[in-house]
């Protein structure tokens, strides 16, 4: 067990490194910090798992990682890339889904298989119309589509469920 | 072949699909019609990138020589590659390129489907994570099947003689050799022959309603398994290769 002091502190630390591609989101908010726990020589183990299996932004996000951690005075560390189970979009945390929304991007809408097969209801992040249509299955990134919305006539990415 | 060596074999195989797929979706990038397929495109080649990376990884760690995913993916000629014939063929005009996605996608739903059930749990885990995105990947090319097909003369005329021009490389998909028996024997692998009828339903009825006539089976060829590819491959190579084989220590 990581002494609870180091637990809250790394915690707390963590929740300063921004995802780099949607920077008004942690990567607590995303649901991509799986555990911290103790390896065997007493260090702190900070296991990780990548959104899509070809997102380039999963170096960088363990390279920010660390560099935050060694910048709050902790050297003795290690973090772990674990893909199973695979991440899902129903691990972003309910105040990710606000700052996407805010951010402009509209939050991933529903769970499960439903939405991976494409049967959502996906809200305009600007005026809320859920008259909307899908532009591209992809967008910016890969964790993305692209939207448009009927009422406002607004284009805006959508956060794909997975 | 020891157990060992066919679990490195059949793992090549899963990457190697994967790498040289993503690597002909990359050749897309600043080409495709227009900018959302430009980035669709690029996107799926990522994601088949990055399961590449897990398979060939993991195929490096098994086989124990100190390989590991770049030496696997750089320093091999095409006689040592496993990736099916079909993944290797040009990009040809946008009906082709998505003729051939469409026929892979609907293939690797169904196996990574089948290969989350592994008793190989590293494997499961690759497959259960890479199905979530072969899933978009499969939606976005049965789309534009639907689309060029039941659209203008012109964009059936070139889906139907896209399907007809990659129609006898599809076989290959389901063929099992002694790798492929031997892991299924052992649950770790996906028994592809048994995923021919679902796919022959899901295939059919997307041609169907994109108006397009399923080819008859009048010619295949294969030969991946055993190394024995197109020279396109040698291609692919020469471009993904060229860096790492003449700078070996290169850094990013």
């Amino acid at each position: 067990m990581v002494a609870l002091a180091t637990y809250n502190q790394i915690e707390n630390i963590l929740a300063l490194v921004k995802d780099p591609e949607i920077p008004v989101l942690s990567i607590a908010d995303l649901g991509i910090i799986r555990r911290i726990e103790t390896g065997e020589d007493g260090h702190p183990i900070i296991a990780i798992t990548p959104t899509y299996s070809g997102c380039p932004a999963t170096e960088v996000i363990e390279a920010d990682i660390a560099s935050m951690l060694k910048l709050h005075g902790i050297t003795d560390f290690e973090i772990r890339m674990e893909i199973s189970p695979a991440w899902t979009t129903d691990w972003i945390t309910a105040e990710g889904r606000r700052k996407l929304a805010e951010y402009g991007v509209a939050p991933p809408a529903n769970k499960g298989k439903a939405a991976l097969l494409g049967q959502e209801e996906i809200a305009c992040p600007q005026c809320h119309s859920k008259r909307t249509e899908l532009v591209s299955e992809f967008g910016s990134t890969a964790c993305k589509a692209q939207y448009r919305c009927l009422d406002c006539l607004e284009p805006f990415d959508y956060f794909k469920c997975v | 072949m020891t157990d060992k060596d066919m679990l490195f074999d059949y793992l090549l195989r899963l990457g190697d699909n994967s790498l040289i797929l993503g690597q002909r979706l990359a050749e897309w990038c600043g080409h495709a019609p227009m900018l959302e397929e430009d980035l669709a495109l690029t996107n799926i080649g990522l994601d088949l990138l990055g399961q590449a990376r897990m398979f060939l990884s993991y195929a490096g760690e098994v086989e124990g020589n100190g390989r590991d995913e770049d030496r696997l993916a750089y320093f091999r000629d095409t006689k040592d590659w496993r990736n099916l014939l079909l993944l290797e063929q040009p990009n040809g005009d946008f009906a082709m390129t998505m003729a051939r996605q469409f026929f892979f996608d609907s293939f690797q739903y169904l196996q990574f489907e089948a290969l989350s059930n592994s008793t190989d749990e590293r494997l499961a885990g690759i497959a259960a994570k890479s199905l979530k995105e072969t899933t978009y990947h499969r939606r976005h090319s049965t789309d534009w099947i639907i689309r060029l097909g039941d659209g203008t003369d012109e964009s059936h005329e070139r889906m139907q003689r896209a399907i007809e021009a990659l129609w006898g490389y599809l076989p290959e998909m389901f063929d099992m050799d002694a790798v492929d028996e031997a892991m299924v024997v052992d649950g770790i692998g996906a028994d592809v022959a048994a995923l021919r009828p679902e796919w022959d339903e899901y295939v059919n009825g997307v041609l169907t309603e994109a108006t397009l006539t399923r080819p008859e089976d009048s010619w295949s060829v294969r030969g991946s398994r055993e190394g024995k590819h197109s020279e396109h491959l040698g291609y692919i190579l020469a471009e993904m290769q060229f860096l790492p084989r003449a700078y070996p220590d290169a850094k990013w």
